[in-house]
């Protein structure tokens, strides 16, 4: 079987503006909704209470409110977590109360109003952990993009290293545009599974520089848009196939994982969709803009006088 | 130029026997068992114990699949959930009497089914974290700057005590904040003063402050004194949380210090968080009270007539002691409690601290005892425990106490612990708290499991179908890289957490495009008129050098996970590292080993199984079989 019948490089290049405006325009949407709507942080970074409930029949959601209510809890959420029969109740942290406290409380209150529910999950977070965990986000974030814009500095070339980054940051901030506008929960594995994607991605784009080096070195002749097209149209079967063998798994996680993994495989699955498209579309046309050449790869051979074509003298 | 040496086929077989072996533990699964250990101390868990449990079960008539000892205490493995129960119980009733005061912790407890001969190879099955077998975490907060204080509290005590001896007169001594001030009203005195305390107080840092009749001592703690009595007091929370989980019956605790001033807690298979909540914050008390040892009141006591003012304890050893009710010093006073020898006999020994009023009482007291013992008690839940009961032997002062005699040096370290033990260095806060059900984690497990298995099987069919027998070949090598990971996860005893199963799903979704790289470029060496052995070989040496650069990217981000992250994160970032490394190995070494083993033997190969190689211009199959 082969996917990928291509007779001639594809012009990529030729489109180069066109990809970049694109990812632009979503970029500026995706920035837009982050700060209008900004993100809707999990428990672990606000600080709080989670419980999660398990009733033996359908819960009702409005007695449950209720209940809460009357035993003096305020701005608490109440939603189903997977099922009709699993609930999941939200508190704020407040400064007056005991806080470590709360679960039991809540239980109590649970137990006094409706029957049949049993504690799955508690989950308590002081403010001072929430606070450092998006702090120690932030400063995980910046070490990935240093390190990789070192790495890939020292291994290609300042240009790829800038381009990769960018291209791959963009990423990132369309995952958390996504998340914005949805109001999707942010939680701690939703960080990981970005933080995850920045690196595959990025391991997109090595492959295609890879393929660019490879080409400046070998073919002579050809301008860099067709040194970038053909590094493009030829690892292009490879993109597609190892994204589409990775989002097989993360959907399978998506469908069998659960609401915990949920989440953490959306953030996966937007990630994976736009880092084909980012790292190869909008990191090569970077590149070239940066100003990419034939010279920067190929080291100036001394010529011996009278050698032949191998450089080889007696 | 297919063929490896062979030691490179060896070292793959090696290492996928390595692999296989550690990976055997998580098939066995677990059987139920019952776990004896000692809740104090003192109490030591030995041969002794396991011969007594034998003993217990066999005249309950309780059959067993093993006993075992090993450092959490004495272990039973037994059939099914009845007998469990049923050991339980029998073992609760032979090793605690009383129930109102357990000396040990019998506790459920699972354990791996896995042969002898595995658990004797170190092949463990993974270590689960709460969210995959259900249990309590705790974080708790140490209070630093409490810790300082109270030290800082109890040098001005000193201070004063240590002026008044020396005649240097000062104007009062304050704590301000996290410095002492000492006032005096003239030079002299004030250099008189420091330099009595630079003699005697090594842990401060002295500064002259103020002037004219308003002349200042400003006294803080020196950087290596604070981080020394933050270590300390972070050690002694955590063994004083030690002694009191104990009594949760929990099978393995974990407590470990997080940074510098944390302690996490974690207790599997807790339910109750609000009896562990209530264990946490408890206070004990120590407390210093004289000995009456009027010949025959002992007896008295003990036939039901308690003198008036004195109450009956039990000693260490079992023996009855009737101690005096007053007390002559509490807790408060200990600073610290260490074990050491005796500088003449070498004997082991016990070295208590006392702070400076402490030191005076305890010299008053020691003068007027001589050659009478005092008792050392740990009062806990209202219960006392006599810890040691030493004779004064002559008037005690300075505040350095020195117990001795017919002590080996376990009871001395052991002695000392509980002395320190009885209370917090430090207050502490819970600042994050999480609780798992048991069931919760079961599907969690579940959960994970079925994500792995059906995106694995997905990849496999595709592999297959698309790249045939190099398809085949792809998806050996992405089971090689999952046995491996999860024996060096069993191996580790790294701590399995659902984002951990997560990582494992997704790593193995990242590995595979090192083979599709290598894949790709042996279609793409044949479509260009390559040999199928050379396509072969310059397939894998291109793709080697573009899979190298793209897997240490991805494992820049790993790292960066693994140092910031915490919690879920961590767990999903050791795994998805580990993962990382394995792949190199088993998608290039591997997987050529394997390649190699099948096409290498021959000179050369009139084609290669990796699906349709299509060239542009040419509508036929050249190269698929």
């Amino acid at each position: 079987m082969e996917f990928f019948r291509i007779r001639k490089d594809i012009p990529f290049m030729r489109h180069a503006l066109t990809f970049n405006i694109v990812s632009l325009l979503t970029f500026l949407l995706a920035v837009f909704f982050l700060f209008s709507r900004g993100l809707h942080l999990s428990v672990e970074f606000t600080g709080g209470t989670l419980i999660e409930v398990n009733y033996t029949q359908a819960a009702d959601l409005e007695k449950i409110r209720d209940s809460l209510g009357k035993a003096g809890h305020s701005d608490f959420a109440v939603q189903n977590f997977g099922s009709s029969q699993d609930v999941l109740i939200r508190l704020p942290l407040k400064a007056e109360q005991n806080t470590a406290k709360i679960g039991e409380a809540v239980m109590q209150a649970l137990a006094s109003e409706t029957s049949g529910a049993t504690l799955r999950r508690v989950e308590f977070v002081g403010p001072q952990v929430g606070k450092e965990l998006a702090e120690n986000g932030a400063l995980a974030l910046l070490l990935v993009i240093i390190g990789i814009v070192v790495y890939l500095a020292f291994r290609f070339e300042w240009r790829f290293s800038v381009s990769a980054i960018i291209a791959n940051l963009h990423d990132v901030i369309i995952i958390l545009g996504f998340f914005a506008f949805f109001q999707w929960e942010f939680s701690l594995s939703v960080l990981a599974a970005v933080l995850a994607v920045l690196g595959y991605s990025v391991n997109e784009s090595v492959v295609v520089f890879d393929r660019v080096r490879e080409t400046f070195k070998k073919a002579r002749g050809l301008t860099t848009p067709q040194v970038l097209d053909h590094a493009i149209t030829s690892t292009i079967s490879r993109t597609i196939i190892t994204h589409g063998a990775t989002q097989m798994m993360v959907l399978s996680m998506l469908v069998f994982g659960g609401e915990t993994l949920h989440y953490f495989s959306l953030a996966l699955t937007i990630g994976i969709c736009f880092g084909i498209y980012s790292s190869v579309l909008v990191a090569s046309p970077l590149v070239m803009w940066l100003g990419v050449s034939r010279e920067q790869f190929v080291r100036p051979k001394k010529t011996i006088e009278g050698a032949n074509s191998d450089g080889a003298v007696v | 130029m297919n063929r490896y040496p062979l030691w490179k086929y060896l070292t793959v077989a090696i290492a996928l026997l390595l692999g296989l072996v550690y990976t055997l533990p998580n098939f066995f699964g677990e059987s139920p068992a019952v776990q004896v250990s000692s809740t104090k101390a003192t109490i030591k868990v030995d041969d002794k114990t396991r011969d007594q449990v034998a003993s217990a079960l066999q005249t309950a008539g309780i059959d067993t699949d093993g006993i075992f000892l090993d450092s959490h205490g004495v272990k039973v493995r037994l059939h099914n959930g009845d007998s469990q129960l049923q050991a339980r119980d029998v073992l609760e009733k032979q090793f605690n009497p009383d129930p109102g005061d357990p000396q040990y912790v019998v506790a459920l407890n699972l354990l791996s089914s896995s042969p002898q001969w595995l658990t004797s190879l170190h092949a463990l099955p993974m270590y689960l974290g709460l969210d995959l077998r259900g249990g309590v975490h705790f974080l708790l907060q140490v209070d630093m700057k409490g810790a300082l204080t109270k030290r800082l509290d109890s040098i001005g005590g000193d201070l004063r005590s240590l002026l008044r001896d020396k005649t240097v007169r000062h104007a009062g001594i304050a704590r301000e904040g996290e410095r002492l001030v000492i006032r005096f009203r003239d030079n002299d005195t004030r250099a008189k003063g420091r330099a009595a305390m630079e003699d005697n107080q090594s842990d401060l840092l002295l500064a002259d402050q103020g002037e004219g009749e308003d002349l200042k001592l400003v006294a803080t703690l020196k950087p290596e004194a604070m981080k020394r009595i933050q270590e300390f007091a972070i050690k002694q929370n955590m063994s004083t949380l030690h002694n009191r989980i104990n009594e949760l019956g929990v099978a393995e605790p974990v407590i470990a210090q997080q940074g510098a001033d944390r302690i996490v807690v974690q207790l599997p298979g807790v339910q109750d968080t609000a009896k562990a909540k209530d264990l946490l914050g408890r206070t004990a008390t120590l407390e210093i009270r004289m000995v009456d040892d009027t010949p025959g009141a002992l007896e008295a006591a003990q036939a039901g007539q308690v003198p008036f003012g004195a109450d009956v304890y039990v000693e260490r050893g079992g023996r009855p002691l009737l101690v005096k009710k007053q007390v002559v010093l509490t807790g408060d006073r200990l600073t610290d409690a260490q074990p050491g020898f005796d500088n003449q006999t070498h004997e082991p020994a016990v070295h208590l601290t006392l702070d400076s009023a402490g030191s005076r009482i305890f010299k008053d007291v020691t003068r007027d005892n001589v050659g009478k013992r005092m008792a050392i008690l740990l009062i806990e839940k209202g219960k006392g425990e006599v810890v040691t009961a030493p004779v004064i032997r002559s008037e005690i002062s300075g505040g350095r106490v020195q117990i001795s005699g017919r002590m080996s040096t376990m009871e001395a370290n052991d002695t000392a612990l509980l002395l320190r033990a009885g209370s917090l260095a430090a207050p502490m806060e819970i600042i994050e708290e999480r609780a798992i059900g048991p069931s919760l984690g079961a599907e969690n497990i579940k959960k994970g499991f079925q994500s792995t298995l059906w995106g694995f099987s997905a990849i496999a069919v595709f592999m297959i179908v698309y790249y045939m027998l190099f398809g085949l070949v792809s998806v050996l090598a992405l089971a090689a890289n999952l046995l491996f990971l999860v024996a060096l996860l069993s191996l580790l005893q790294a701590t399995l957490t659902l984002p951990g199963i997560a990582a494992i799903a997704l790593t193995l979704g990242m590995a595979i495009d090192a083979n599709v790289l290598i894949n790709e470029r042996i279609r793409e060496e044949l479509r260009n008129g390559s040999s199928p052995q050379a396509a072969i070989h310059t397939g894998y040496e291109r793709a080697f050098g573009t899979i190298l650069d793209s897997n240490i990217t991805t494992l820049i981000a790993g790292i960066a996970l693994l140092i910031f992250g915490s919690g879920p994160v961590r767990g999903f970032a050791v795994v998805h590292c580990l993962g990382i490394l394995t792949s190199l190995f088993s998608a290039v070494v591997v997987s050529r080993a394997l390649i190699n083993l099948i096409h290498g033997r021959r000179r050369k190969i009139e084609s290669l199984a990796i699906g349709q190689v299509w060239k542009p211009g040419n509508t036929g199959n050249t190269a698929a079989n």
